[in-house]
């Protein structure tokens, strides 16, 4: 495999390792206004979702389970191959099958998505986050959730252009796909990029999936798939998982993936407000629960809650696409 | 496999028929995805279904279930049509110029010879025109009205395009495009590669599947060549092993084989072993077969194996029958002829056809002992499930023994994967609770078997007691141990038989591999093809150097390959008549004027002449065989028969059902559906999120694929008024299920000779124990009816209606 | 504005989550306060490789067994994690669905534990123990064979073969195992004998 990609060509390490992905390496923080400029500049890491290679075979999901130690619940079949039903709180991955009849050709495609959190460079889920540093993005490109932080109140569910995270209903927290930050901070690809048996899925540095995705694309298109392209949308910055869909001009094929995804301009303006209403209440309310000693208690969203975040972010993500 | 996994990557094009390689085995389809992202090789696929492979392919033919020969005849008759024939492969490297007898005929579905009561043939005008020097007449200018290509050419005629139509329901120009894309592999230096597996197999006339393809392959230059060959994707982790070790009826280890009670000495048992080459100069490798059962009889059983008492001949059981193979078995237990039973890893009732005649058969049993690591529906075939195993607990008087064994995280040992590969691995685990590894397990009912025989005497005592079995541990044989057994060793100091005077092996020292084995007892192996995994180098099958010198995957330090560490099978193949590789970017050896070289063990003697000595060592033709022989009960030809149950008549003889040769039970005839009755054709298959029925046993398997369901297309959907995700009932003539329906476009109508064919997908992950939601498997559906050859259960093709239904009743 | 209403719920739920929020806005810097913001712990530092092979279908991946505890130094092991193996020439670290989840086939519920009996008519299966039930099947086995064992057919010639009892072996064993099984299997003259690869 010369030109691959190597995530996979590694096995983890089993040492003590000291975290090298913290909070200096931080570039936003939800519901923060002051965090300081990062020390260094981490490289742009990119997970490469080649369509074209997929063979839905869900190794990704199994090995998003196994290394996060969740626990998707076993449902019903409902008439489709994609189990569960949907990205949950334990699944924070998911195959997405659809059956297209190619108009050109009447050749039956069944095209198949990895769907999970883009990682988008303007994330429309941190900007939503009303509560500090629940969300946070490092300067490699990662968008990771602090559970600890997490009020549960379900704006980043409102705020993502790709309806991505998911509220546990036990701890009443947001999940989502870490990009296994856990695993990059020590050197590794994520677990699904290490499963898949196709390479698929392949991790590295941004500049090098762009290049892989172009090699992927001119194969494709030598296969006759004139519009194959990279999924790499500008609405939000470009993202740090990206897509070699063999059909670049029509997403939404793909199970409904959006073709141009933006962020809500009312979640833009939103952030303006909370930096400063945001923070002064988080500072009194936390000074509050430690004295009163309220560690673990469940969080609520209250139902007011929830009708004002649909109001400010314009209704659900399928709206905005 | 010929090949390995790992040479996929150096494939053009790949033919995914009788297979779906992305869902049953997803890494070693990596090395297609390799081959078409960095070689531009391309997919086919054919299929009754468009699978997940197919999502991927270049170009997707449907086909209906059971009609593989008919469309591979047909390919096969458009090469010759087309000149797409690697003419110098074919002409040398196979047996298209040798001459068939004068007898010899084919009419309307059947050969010379046949025994309609004895659903049998008289197979001795198979073979070929013999000469005064005893050697296979031949015509190298293929002109010969009765030489093989000829015949061939003539035994292919019928499969034309329309007629392929007609069978498999392919459409003609979907037809045409594949054989266009197959045939241009039949240049020198391009390699096409076949992946299948029990799609092939799982058919009546499973072995002509295969050999139909063999054919084609041989016909294009595509065997022993890299990117090429037969691959057999095989099923389980070791089920390769336990096909070379020999645990099938008829078999012993190194595909010797039991004798038969007609053989009724070691004399008249290796005559018919004689393998005496039938062309000039050849190798015919098997002429070794008396080493290699010798020295298994001293492994078996050490100094009362003497060749006074003929190697102990008389201590194997001796067959009555050609085998008793599961279905023979469980048609006697049904008739309550087999009173005890042992199930290791294994779980029949989901496993074996009909499921209502084997929970009745293992029902007659006095006793049933399982090994498992898991809780089986086997090992609980008399506990009521509701509708999931509805059976009358009190009236089951079987005596069943569970016991609980290790997983390979807890053991040791070697697994042959597909690719011939035995490779080592080590435990990690504790074991839970009291579980135990197999090797102790076995040790302990032999030992103590061996006790109660010592202390009781009792029938027949001789081979138990005499078995060898000089452990350390007798409580517990050791991996290693067993390992160096298979290898073998010298028993007394082995002279070089050209100089009495040199020790080739001394005495009690392991043999190199099996080119040292002898037939006067001075050797022992246990296991002649894996002679060499364990000699005194050490245990091969541990090593784990990949270096891939050539960067063309060879990995010939990476374990250990059988035979004698050969990666690719027939690799002399890969060179032209001269020893020159046909593609020099792909060379695996060439002739140095002297001798063989290259990357790869050459499959050939080391000094062989290219042009004397043909690349199918193990065939007295030293060529591979278009014309079979008398080597297959069903013919030298592969033949389209429809499969027992079939929605259509046979075009080509609609006197004949299903395949003539195989063998029925009287009980299961009465069991067979037919069209009127059972209008859809049903197939079953593996889904890429289980394994069997283990996987079910685990939450994250079960979470991503839940439920039992089947498959149908949204035109039949429509006309049964079946909606997405809604209940079913699908019954045969056998049994009745209850299933979730998933109605898709990857399934669509055929029309085959006129007739609309409906086809339902039948998956298999599901019974009643484990994590994933209850449900049935097809073998509640399929018929008790195997192939001709091996007795393979048809579960590929079958008959069943269709109804929508409610849901089971809450438990 | 809305804003404040939003904001409620989270005025009562704030300190919730770490303390290092809350400590953060009294006089830490947000960077500072952020340090709790790390992510998860690395789970496999610590742990005992051991290489071992999936033993699902035929391609045979190599993996790595993550386990706490040393089988090597007498110690016992419970399996953490399983992942491909990178070195491993034909998976080179990738796994499929099966693959990947191996860990929950060894901890699965249904792995048995311990010898059981299940005694004709009964409904349920019995505890009991190694040497019960060993000695209980070669007792049903040598009292089987000794009643049926047809030495010689009908023409006097010797067969010794027993074919009221069978035996499935199991081709996901090992070679090893499976060369034991053979060996017994023939030597008590058992010809009902096949694996998985009949079908």
């Amino acid at each position: 495999m010369p030109d691959s990609p190597t995530t996979a060509v590694s096995n983890p390490p089993v040492q003590e390792f000291v975290n090298n992905l913290g909070a200096s390496d931080m570039i936003s923080r939800s519901a923060t206004g002051d965090l300081p400029p990062p020390a260094r500049r981490l490289t742009e890491v990119a997970k490469l979702i080649d369509v074209s290679k997929c063979i839905g075979c869900k190794a990704c999901q199994s090995a998003c389970i196994e290394w996060n130690d969740t626990s998707p619940a076993i449902e019903d079949n409902v008439g489709i191959y994609m189990n569960p039903h949907d990205l949950t709180p334990e699944m924070f991955t998911l195959m997405r099958f659809s059956e297209w009849v190619n108009p050109e050709t009447d050749n039956l495609e069944w095209l198949i998505r990895k769907d999970g959190c883009m990682h988008c460079t303007d994330p429309g889920c941190l900007k939503a986050c009303p509560a500090p540093g629940a969300i946070v993005q490092y300067s490699n490109g990662i968008v990771d959730f602090v559970h600890e932080n997490c009020i549960g109140c379900g704006y980043c569910v409102k705020g993502c252009p790709f309806n991505i995270p998911r509220i546990s209903k036990t701890d009443h927290r947001a999940y989502k796909c870490t990009l296994c930050s856990d695993r990059v901070a020590v050197g590794q690809g994520p677990a699904c990029a290490k499963a898949c048996p196709t390479q698929a899925i392949v991790f590295g540095t941004k500049a090098d999936m762009i290049k892989h995705a172009e090699g992927r694309i001119t194969d494709l298109k030598s296969r006759g798939y004139a519009n194959a392209g990279l999924y790499d949308p500008p609405g939000v910055g470009g993202t740090h998982v990206m897509y070699v869909l063999h059909h670049a001009d029509k997403p939404h094929i793909y199970d409904g993936l959006p073709d141009n995804p933006k962020i809500s301009a009312v979640v833009q303006t939103w952030k303006g407000v909370t930096k400063y209403v945001g923070l002064a209440a988080m500072s009194f309310a936390a000074a509050a629960s430690v004295l009163h000693g309220v560690f673990a208690k469940p969080n609520r969203v209250a139902p007011e809650d929830d009708a004002n975040a649909e109001r400010l972010v314009g209704g659900g993500p399928e709206e905005r696409t | 496999m010929t090949n390995s996994w790992t040479d996929i990557r150096n494939t053009d094009l790949v033919i995914v028929m009788g297979g779906n390689a992305a869902e049953a085995h997803p890494c070693g389809f990596k090395w297609v995805t390799e081959a078409k992202a960095n070689r531009g090789a391309k997919l086919i696929v054919v299929d009754p279904r468009y699978t997940r492979t197919a999502s991927v392919s270049d170009f997707y033919a449907p086909i209906r279930q059971g009609t593989d020969i008919a469309f591979l005849l047909g390919v096969i008759r458009y090469c010759i049509e087309n000149n797409k024939v690697q003419w110098e492969y074919a002409k040398n490297f196979t047996n298209a110029a040798l001459i068939v007898k004068d007898a010899f005929a084919y009419h309307d579905g059947l050969f010379t010879g046949y025994d309609a009561e004895k659903r049998d043939y008289d197979r001795t005008s198979w073979d070929y025109e013999l000469g005064p020097d005893g050697f296979a007449q031949i015509d190298m200018t293929l002109q010969h009205p009765r030489c093989v290509w000829n015949l061939l050419k003539q035994h292919v005629d019928i499969y034309t395009p329309e007629m392929v139509e007609r069978i498999c329901g392919t459409p003609k120009e979907k037809f045409l495009t594949v054989a266009r894309m197959i045939g241009e592999s039949s240049a020198p230096d391009k390699a096409m590669t076949s992946m299948y597996a029990l799609g092939w197999t799982q058919h009546s006339s499973g072995s002509q599947n295969i050999r139909t393809m063999a054919m084609l392959q041989l016909i294009l230059g595509n065997i022993g060549i890299r990117g090429g060959g037969m691959n057999a994707l095989r099923g389980h982790s070791n089920i390769q092993g336990l096909t070379d070790v020999g645990l099938l009826s008829q078999y012993m280890p190194g595909y010797l084989n039991m004798p038969v009670e007609k053989e009724t000495n070691l004399k008249t048992y290796l005559s018919t072993r004689q393998f005496k080459p039938l062309r000039p100069g050849q190798t015919s490798y098997w002429q070794n077969y008396p080493k290699f059962f010798v020295s298994l009889q001293k492994a078996m059983f050490g100094a009362a194996a003497t060749a006074e008492n003929d190697w102990a001949y008389d201590y194997l059981p001796k067959l009555d029958v050609p085998a008793y193979d599961v279905l023979r078995t469980f048609e006697l237990m049904f008739n309550g002829k087999v009173n005890g039973y042992f199930c290791q890893g294994f779980n029949p009732i989901l496993a074996f056809p009909n499921r209502a005649k084997i929970t009745a058969s293992l029902s007659n049993l006095k006793w049933l002992v399982t090994m498992d690591p898991l809780d089986t529906e086997t090992s609980r075939f008399w506990q009521n499930h509701g509708e999931y195993n509805d059976v009358d607990t009190k009236s089951i008087q079987t005596e069943v023994i569970q016991l609980p064994t290790t997983c390979f995280a807890e053991e040791e040992g070697s697994l042959t994967n597909s690719g011939r590969w035995l490779q080592w691995h080590w435990p990690g685990g504790s074991p839970p609770g009291e579980a135990k590894h197999d090797n102790w397990i076995m040790g302990q009912i032999f030992v103590r078997l061996r006790a109660l025989y010592r202390k009781e005497g009792g029938a027949f005592p001789d081979p138990i007691l005499n078995l060898t079995w000089d452990y350390k541990d007798e409580n517990e044989p050791k991996p290693d141990e067993l390992a160096r057994e298979m290898n073998g060793r010298a028993l007394t100091d082995l002279h070089d038989p050209t100089d009495a005077t040199k020790i080739v092996v001394p005495a009690g020292k392991q043999v190199a591999n099996f080119s040292q084995l002898r037939d006067d007892g001075t050797t022992s192996s246990g296991c002649w093809i894996y002679s060499g995994c364990f000699n005194e180098a050490g245990n091969n099958m541990a090593r784990r150097d990949n270096t891939d010198a050539d960067g063309l995957g060879t990995y010939p330090n990476w374990t250990w390959s059988w035979p004698v560490n050969r990666r690719t099978l027939y690799n002399r193949a890969s060179a032209d008549l001269q020893g020159k590789p046909w593609d020099p970017s792909r060379k695996i050896l060439e002739w140095d004027g002297a001798k063989w070289i290259g990357s790869d063990v050459p499959d050939i003697a080391p000094t062989a002449k290219p042009e004397e000595v043909g690349p199918f060592i193990m065939n007295a033709e030293g060529s591979a065989r278009l014309f079979a022989r008398g080597m297959l009960r069903d013919g030298p030809f592969p033949v389209h028969y429809e499969p027992f149950e079939s929605p259509v008549a046979n075009v080509i003889n609609p006197e004949i059902r299903g395949n003539p040769v195989v063998r029925v039970f009287l009980d299961d005839v009465a069991q067979f559906g037919t069209p009127d009755e059972f209008p859809y054709a049903a197939t079953s298959y593996r889904l890429t999120e289980h394994f069997h029925f283990w996987t079910k046993h685990n939450r994250v398997n079960a979470a991503l694929q839940p439920e039992f369901f089947v498959e149908l297309s949204e035109e039949l959907a429509k006309e049964k008024n079946i909606p997405l995700g809604g209940w079913v009932r699908v019954w045969s003539k056998r049994g009745s299920i209850r299933a979730k329906a998933v109605v898709t476009k990857r399934i669509r109508p055929l029309i085959c000779n006129g007739k609309t064919v409906h086809i339902i997908g039948i998956p298999l992950h599901w019974g009643f124990m484990g994590e994933a939601k209850k449900g049935f498997g097809p073998n509640s559906l399929t018929p008790f009816v195997g192939d001709a050859n091996i007795d393979t259960p048809e579960y590929k093709a079958f008959l069943v209606n269709i109804e929508p239904t409610s849901g089971p009743a809450e438990v | 504005m809305n804003m404040e209403v939003s904001r409620r719920g989270f005025l009562r739920a704030a300190g919730v989550g770490v303390a290092g929020t809350a400590l953060g806005a009294f006089g830490f810097s947000a960077a500072e306060a952020a340090e709790v913001a790390h992510v998860r712990a690395y789970k496999l530092a610590m742990t005992t490789e051991t290489r071992n092979t999936c033993p699902y279908c035929s391609v045979a991946c190599g993996v790595i067994l993550y386990s706490k505890g040393d089988l090597r130094k007498g110690q016992t092991a419970e399996i953490t994690h399983i992942e491909g193996d990178a070195d491993h020439p034909t998976n080179r670290g990738t796994l499929c669905p099966k693959g990947a989840a191996l860990k929950d086939f060894v901890h699965a519920k249904t792995r048995l534990n311990y010898p059981m009996v299940r005694k004709p008519g009964s409904d349920k299966f019995e505890r009991v123990s190694w040497d019960e039930a060993l000695d209980r099947v070669v007792r049903l086995m040598k009292d089987d064979r000794d009643a049926n064992f047809i030495a010689k057919n009908k023409d006097g010639v010797a067969v010794n073969r027993w074919t009221s009892v069978g035996f499935l072996a199991a081709s996901a064993t090992t070679n090893e195992t499976a060369y034991a099984t053979y060996k017994v299997a023939r030597s008590v003259g058992l010809l009902a004998f096949d694996n998985q690869a009949r079908v």
